[in-house]
């Protein structure tokens, strides 16, 4: 039994009458990439959360190479060899890399002693691991691939021999993201012991050797990654067969129905968004814009909607004028047949304090279908919106439970039925699926991909690169506010790639 | 990541919670009158006595909790576009403009029932009217709200001085007030409303505007839950950038709310100046403004639960008084101590059993759960 690293014996873990974690049983083995998969709430983040000390199981034991520890916070999880890097950076991001990883370890209460110190431990750890990195940069002036390497040496400089690894690649490219892998794979080699944890199965098949998945708070298999193939994993996350590619048919399009002309925003300190953006969707086509996330598409989507202010460009929807820098209305937008499904559902798309027929409503309030005079009509909206949840499969069926409540799938279906039953001539849906458990996904695909053959418009941003391609019919790639070329979907992931990190788009430029 | 923590079923979360923070506060409460070297049990026995013991106390009881419940949901309907007007003192006693300018001019030749119709709506008008401007402020220049609402309250004081010493003020007369109203300018009692449970008012001012704050109340359920102003409001107290998205227009939504906070504000002076005083005083108003966002705090803002919290500060104004009156070493600052313990723990540390609370029923449901499975099998 040496060669366990990581044992956890029957944890068990309630908030109040959630049961977040049933008798969960795993072992890691030593010098292992271990994967845990499994849709958003198997439990996997407060699995690793009891792991590293932020939460206390209710029950069960855990073993750290073979001897039982009680990890009460963070600091002794620190202690037994246990790091942790977040999916949300915890970085100061006005102190420089080497002040970063010194916080909470500075050794004595006179820095400059530790300083000398840090530095030279820091120099050997990016020789050991190849993690260069300048230790006198600022946080904020890194790239988040960097920034995330700092986080990787936080948790090395504490001595870290097993890494938990929380959504890493969520934001990075998919360069930076090979290049996490390749950096995973020397930690491996140097024999730490690496828990990796993520609901891209892609990225499972690649790196682990063995994966275990989750389901609704249990552990439902532990697989040998080489034995094992996506369809197996995706159909044990879900607990029944997953149609990972979506089937469609040859696009047909029709008129233009969406023009963008020279679309140009500048943010209120002035700094340019978008740059100069030009093009066209017409009816009964999806055209995907590809980017990193940061890169412009976010506020090119929001001034289409008529939510923030463009600095100047022309926007035609269904050959008409909107007036985008000046006096915007969304409500007038939407009473012209554009929907807006936004990438922040929990701010922007829903209240999630509302019940759900509220939120089946939010910027249709105004139709007189809803309304007596003045007042609600609260039996005609909740009629609506049982129609709405018995039509999108939206669970638990209630129309009066609040929205909070609901999966983060179920509460992107509320906002897709709200959205696609007006039935609009263009739709604009960022980040479809984020957040969104598998099953989900695959009904979120086929409803858009019915929105284009029903000759909608669509107009769709995705981080998910094999989401804008395998919905896409003309993908769109963004890059630091300008669209730097159009591809057909069958472009590789390659060609994209490099075109999302800018390579190829400024020889493009420059030709 | 999962909520984290479940659903309390409704009687736990607005009533157990809620009574056990209240009962926290009077034991801390009586932990202070122990250090003043009281007993702690003959402060209860008069708080409770002095505001219940006789028709007459629960008649200034209710009296106090009228002022409170105007002032309580005009905090609350702010509250429910996200606004937080705590200038309802201000606007109460501007407010108190329209309730004397109704009375001075009809009280001498109109019954009550005529000049009562106008007194509200002239209170109204004049307390929307002082928190419009801020409102404006707010919509169209960005300044906040919690900054210029507590500034006009100062500008409506001086407002009020000048105008009670200078303009409605009777000829001749030395005190800073209007001259008194004729019957037409003085609001009935309840008493009919008390002697149905067999009590007696006595000289209690408890009045028909009572039943007008009951009115206000469901008049604001209304408002916040049954119309498309009040979900447009929520939206935005909740989301400002879902409001966005949704087309709800800020600045127009900033202005009514406030509008109607300020109106609700201003309805308050009625109490007090047609049902108490029959002449309108200098600060008449007497903190009953601040008092109201502690009521709509321990409320949630919702009607069902600022009627209780308006009559539970109407309890400690008029069993405070009792207790300042029989037992002289408590002063009535102790009382604003204990009305302050009440707001520390039903307010801002409203969570603090919360966990307890619910991991206690999470326990329970298991065990309930376990049951069920026992007997099915």
């Amino acid at each position: 039994m040496d060669n366990i690293a990581i044992e956890l014996r029957g944890i068990d873990k309630s908030f109040g009458l959630v049961h977040a974690n049933k008798d969960i049983n795993l072992k890691v083995r030593k010098g292992t990439i271990h994967g845990i998969i499994g849709e958003n709430g198997a439990g996997k983040s407060t699995l690793m959360s009891i792991l590293y000390g932020f939460y206390q199981a209710d029950s069960g034991e855990i073993f750290v190479d073979g001897k039982p520890v009680s990890i009460r916070d963070p600091n002794t999880a620190i202690s037994v060899g246990i790091g942790m890097v977040h999916q949300h950076f915890m970085l100061v991001e006005n102190f420089t890399v080497l002040e970063n990883v010194m916080l909470g370890a500075e050794d004595s209460q006179i820095l400059n002693k530790g300083i000398a110190k840090a530095r030279q431990e820091l120099k050997r750890l990016e020789k050991e691991y190849a993690l260069e990195v300048n230790p006198d940069a600022l946080i904020e002036e890194l790239p988040v691939g960097l920034q995330q390497r700092v986080e990787i040496l936080k948790a090395l400089y504490r001595r870290a021999d097993i890494l938990i690894l929380d959504e890493p690649t969520g934001v990075l490219t998919p360069a930076e993201a090979d290049h996490l892998f390749r950096i995973l794979g020397q930690l491996k080699a140097q024999g730490k012991t690496i828990i990796l944890i993520t609901h891209k199965l892609r990225e499972i098949m690649a790196i682990t050797d063995e994966v275990s998945v989750m389901r609704r708070g249990e552990m439902v298999a532990t697989r040998t990654t080489r034995e094992t193939s996506v369809e197996e994993l995706a159909e044990l996350m879900v607990g029944r067969r997953v149609l990972l590619r979506v089937e469609k048919g040859e696009s047909s399009p029709g008129d233009v129905k969406l023009s963008v002309q020279g679309l140009t925003i500048k943010d209120s300190r002035g700094v340019t968004m978008v740059d100069d953006v030009s093009f066209e969707v017409r009816a009964g086509e999806i055209v995907g814009i590809a980017g990193v996330a940061g890169n412009g598409q976010s506020e090119l989507l929001e001034a289409i909607a008529g939510i923030r202010k463009a600095t100047s460009g022309t926007v035609l929807l269904n050959g008409k004028s909107v007036d985008v820098t000046g006096h915007r209305d969304p409500a007038e937008l939407r009473a012209r047949g554009l929907a807006h499904v936004p990438e922040d559902r929990h701010h922007v798309g829903l209240v999630l304090k509302f019940e759900e027929s509220e939120n089946s409503i939010l910027g249709y309030h105004h139709d007189p279908r809803y309304l007596n005079g003045a007042f609600l009509n609260i039996d005609a909206i909740r009629k609506d919106a049982e129609e709405k949840i018995a039509k999108y499969d939206i669970r638990p069926p209630n129309a009066r439970l609040k929205t909070a409540n609901f999966s983060g799938g179920n509460q992107q279906k509320i906002v897709l039925a709200r959205e696609m039953e007006r039935g609009p001539d263009v739709l604009i849906i960022g980040q479809p699926t984020r957040g969104v458990d598998v099953g989900a996904i695959e009904f979120i695909h086929k409803r858009i991909i019915e929105m284009r053959d029903q000759g909608k418009a669509v107009l769709l941003v995705s981080v998910e690169l094999d989401e804008i391609r395998s919905l896409s019919d003309r993908i769109l790639v963004m890059f630091a506010g300008r669209v730097v070329g159009e591809r057909s979907p069958e472009a590789t992931e390659g060609e994209l790639g490099l075109l999302m990190a800018g390579v190829e788009g400024r020889k493009e430029a420059a030709e | 990541m999962s909520t984290p923590y479940a659903k309390l079923p409704g009687w736990v979360e607005y009533g157990l919670i809620p009574l056990t923070n209240l009962a926290v506060a009077f034991l801390v409460a009586g932990l202070v009158v122990l250090l003043v070297g009281e007993n702690p049990f003959e402060a209860a026995y008069h708080l409770i006595n002095g505001a219940f013991g006789r028709g007459e106390y629960i008649g200034f009881t209710l009296y106090y909790a009228t002022t409170f419940i105007f002032t309580g949901l005009a905090v609350a309907v702010a509250f429910h576009a996200g606004l937080f007007n705590i200038g309802g003192e201000g606007q109460a006693y501007v407010g108190g403009i329209g309730v004397a300018l109704a009375c001075l001019w009809l009280d001498q030749v109109m019954p009550w029932y005529v000049v009562f119709p106008l007194a509200i709506l002239g209170s109204a008008f004049f307390g929307a009217l002082w928190a419009f401007l801020p409102g404006w402020l707010q919509a169209k220049r960005g300044s906040h709200i919690v900054i210029t609402t507590i500034m006009f309250n100062f500008i409506a004081s001086s407002l009020m001085v000048y105008l009670l010493t200078r303009v409605l003020k009777p000829l001749g007369s030395m005190a800073p007030q209007t001259r008194n109203f004729a019957e037409g300018g003085q609001l009935p009692k309840l008493d009919w409303l008390l002697s149905i449970f067999g009590l007696n008012v006595g000289t209690a001012p408890f009045n028909i505007s009572f039943l007008l704050a009951l009115a206000a109340a469901f008049g604001v359920w209304v408002l916040i839950w049954r119309t498309k102003l009040g979900y447009e409001m929520r939206t935005m107290g909740h989301s400002p950038s879902a409001a966005r998205y949704a087309g709800i227009r800020e600045s127009r939504i900033t202005v009514i709310t406030m509008m109607i906070s300020g109106g609700l504000a201003g309805m308050m002076a009625l109490n007090p100046i047609m049902g108490e005083q029959f002449r309108m005083q200098l600060d008449f108003v007497q903190g009953a403004g601040f008092v109201g966002i502690a009521v709509a705090l321990m409320g949630r803002s919702h009607p069902g639960g600022i009627i209780p919290a308006a009559i539970l500060f109407g309890v400690l104004y008029q069993g405070g008084a009792e207790i300042a009156f029989e037992m002289p070493s408590i002063s009535r600052d102790m009382i604003v101590i204990i009305q302050g313990l009440v707001i520390l723990f039903a307010g801002a540390l409203e969570n603090m059993f919360r966990p307890a609370i619910t991991r206690a029923f999470a326990m329970r449901g298991q065990r309930a759960a376990a049951v069920v499975q026992t007997k099915g099998a």
